[in-house]
């Protein structure tokens, strides 16, 4: 029987064969922490005794949650994590840095074939460029520094073939919300998911790391891909270390293969309170909105505020939404300055605010109040997840988002791209 | 230490997929390392009163899907700070599972259908088993995997590593 795609790289780590169900303990060839998770970590590190790092060009540190802060208590564990990464000599991604998960691959810390974690759940982002890394706690991270190595369970896979093209106006963030629909919120727990199939050979790399970066609202312990021609050109423009990537083998065991034909799929949209509660728009059209978001770790890249740019080039946000658009990175906001993205955003009458994670997860950058409806890139809609219990959160791509802006409604893309 | 851990209090219960931003709100958990101040506002968004309800020694019991959303260790240390002696779901999500047995908070994975709001429980990780006092009824504990076993009795994974000085496989 072959291997999948984890179990190969938990095979290439270890020197030998590992199925599916083993508990393995294996290096990690990079970690990284936010400003949520990373002053817990320190605190373990130095709680286990820990002087120095294992291998300090293997970890960053990025302050991207609520930068610049906004508070008084979170300015102290910045620093806290500032003094950290230049004791130990860790790379620290300060303020205006961007997200991590834009961060880590675009500078190229991550490889296809890698084993990263990241004290961050959406740390499966970077399966998209064939690496498995999955999300742990500040402890694991704090472990993980300390001796370089991490305990692992090996999962077991689900294949999801995706098939056809997705017609005009339907993005990559549609297949994330139609998979998370269709396969629910725990649908994928403990498993590893092997994304493949013609819809996920058309997208670029960048569209892929969308729903890579929502395979863990299904649950998923990792969200792969295999490594094509895209990815290779992709990674090699980014960095400097050698790798190989890693195909499954035909005749992988998994624990199910699931096919999908989006030939006919329109864009989606999650309602409130749940990632799975999925919508086609033309079903939840007209809903008004006070609060659009573009940015995110799963939606903040170039080409997500060029298609935004492109709906809102020559129209005017409506006056009763205000449309926060927050960057994944310096380097995305620098290339949208030089493409007249910028422009063109703000120009429509968007407020452009630090590249991070914005607003996504409620301590700044606009809040909504009692009531409001906001409808967003991001990848979660819990109550309260935006910062107050009793506004509702709608999710969809980018292009819904700014068509939605634009009307003040719920609104389909289609209908102004 | 967990082998001959009995565990009795009141069950305090929840639904499916309870995510780590109703255990602890985002807008709270980036501002201090202070878990007992943070354990004020466990549960806020889902059930306002728990932090003042909860007692000592107390049970969270929900379906499917507990913990699932973000990798905040927050999450399990809240729970434990707010008082509470383990949690048992139908199923958790990863990571909140790993985060628990890091932090040496009991999850216990058995079929809850049964247990009410209120009921009393006696939990026995050694034995493997939950025993329903208020309903008289008995459910098995889907045992852990080794290594978490092993953790969990070092109290976490910080007293382990400095026990072992690294991971014993
Ligand atoms: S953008 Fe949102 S989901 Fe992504 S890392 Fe930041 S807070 Fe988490």
């Amino acid at each position: 029987m072959g291997l999948t795609i984890t179990e190969k790289i938990f095979s290439n780590h270890l020197g030998r064969t590992v199925r599916a169900g083993e508990l393995v303990v294996s290096e990690v060839d990079f970690m990284m922490g936010q400003d949520g998770t990373s002053p817990l970590a320190i605190q373990a590190f130095r709680e286990l005794g820990g002087r120095r790092v294992h291998d300090p060009s293997r970890v960053v540190m990025v302050i991207d949650h609520s930068a610049p802060s906004p508070l008084e208590g979170i300015s102290n564990l910045h620093a806290m994590m500032r003094r950290f990464a230049a004791e130990q000599g860790v790379h620290l991604y300060d303020v205006g840095c961007g997200v991590c998960h834009c961060l880590l691959p675009e500078q190229g810390h991550v490889v296809p074939g890698d084993i990263v974690i990241g004290a961050d759940s959406h740390t499966t982002t970077y399966g998209a460029i064939n690496a498995f890394s999955t999300g742990v706690g500040s402890t694991d991270l704090a472990a993980a520094m300390l001796t370089g190595r991490l305990w692992f369970k090996v999962p077991e896979t689900l294949r999801l073939v995706l098939r056809g093209t997705l017609p005009a106006g339907v993005f990559s963030k549609d297949v994330a919300l139609f998979l998370a629909g269709k396969l629910t919120a725990d649908g994928a727990n403990y498993l590893a998911v092997e994304y493949g199939g013609e819809v996920i050979s058309s997208l670029s790399v960048e569209a892929r790391f969308t729903i890579s970066n929502m395979a863990v609202e299904m649950g998923a312990k990792a969200g792969l891909m295999e490594a094509d021609e895209k990815t290779l050109k992709w990674i090699s423009r980014r960095t400097a270390r050698s790798f190989s990537p890693v195909a499954p083998d035909p005749d992988a065991s998994y624990r199910e293969v699931l096919e999908f034909d989006l030939r006919e799929l329109s864009p989606q949209v999650a309602l409130p309170h749940r990632v799975d509660n999925v919508k086609p728009v033309e079903e939840v059209e007209g809903i008004p909105i006070q609060e659009a978001v573009i940015g995110t770790c799963t939606n903040g890249r170039l080409e997500d505020l060029e298609v935004a740019a492109r709906i809102l080039a020559g129209r005017r946000v409506s006056p009763e939404v205000r449309l926060v658009v927050a960057p994944a990175s310096r380097q995305v906001l620098l290339q949208a300055m030089e493409k007249g993205v910028v422009q063109r955003l703000v120009e429509a009458g968007a407020a452009l605010v630090t590249p991070g994670c914005g607003p996504c997860v409620g301590t700044h950058n606009g809040i909504p109040a009692d009531g409001e409806r906001v409808i967003s890139t991001a990848n979660r809609n819990f109550k309260g997840r935006m910062g107050n219990a009793n506004a509702d959160i709608y999710l969809a791509s980018p292009a819904t988002v700014a068509a939605s802006a634009v009307a003040g409604k719920i609104t389909d893309p289609r209908r102004l791209l | 230490m967990a082998e001959e851990m009995i565990l009795r209090g009141k069950a305090h219960v929840y639904g499916d997929d309870i995510n780590t931003d109703y255990i602890i709100s985002g807008k709270y958990k980036f501002k201090t390392l202070d878990m007992d101040e943070l354990a004020r506002h466990c549960m806020e968004d889902i059930d306002p009163e728990f932090a003042a309800r909860v007692q000592p020694g107390d049970f969270i019991v929900a379906g499917e899907n507990f913990g699932c959303g973000s990798s905040r260790e927050q999450a399990p240390l809240v729970i434990k700070h707010a008082g509470v002696a383990a949690v048992l779901a139908k199923s958790f999500a990863r990571i909140f599972f790993r985060n628990a047995i890091n932090k040496g908070l009991p999850v216990v994975e058995c079929d809850t259908s049964g247990i009410r709001q209120g009921d009393v429980l006696e939990v026995d990780l050694g034995a493997g088993k939950v025993t329903n006092l208020t309903r008289n009824a008995v459910v098995e504990i889907i045992p852990l995997p080794a290594v978490m076993m092993d953790i969990l009795k070092e109290g976490g994974l910080t007293s382990y590593l400095k026990k072992h000085g690294g991971f014993r496989l």
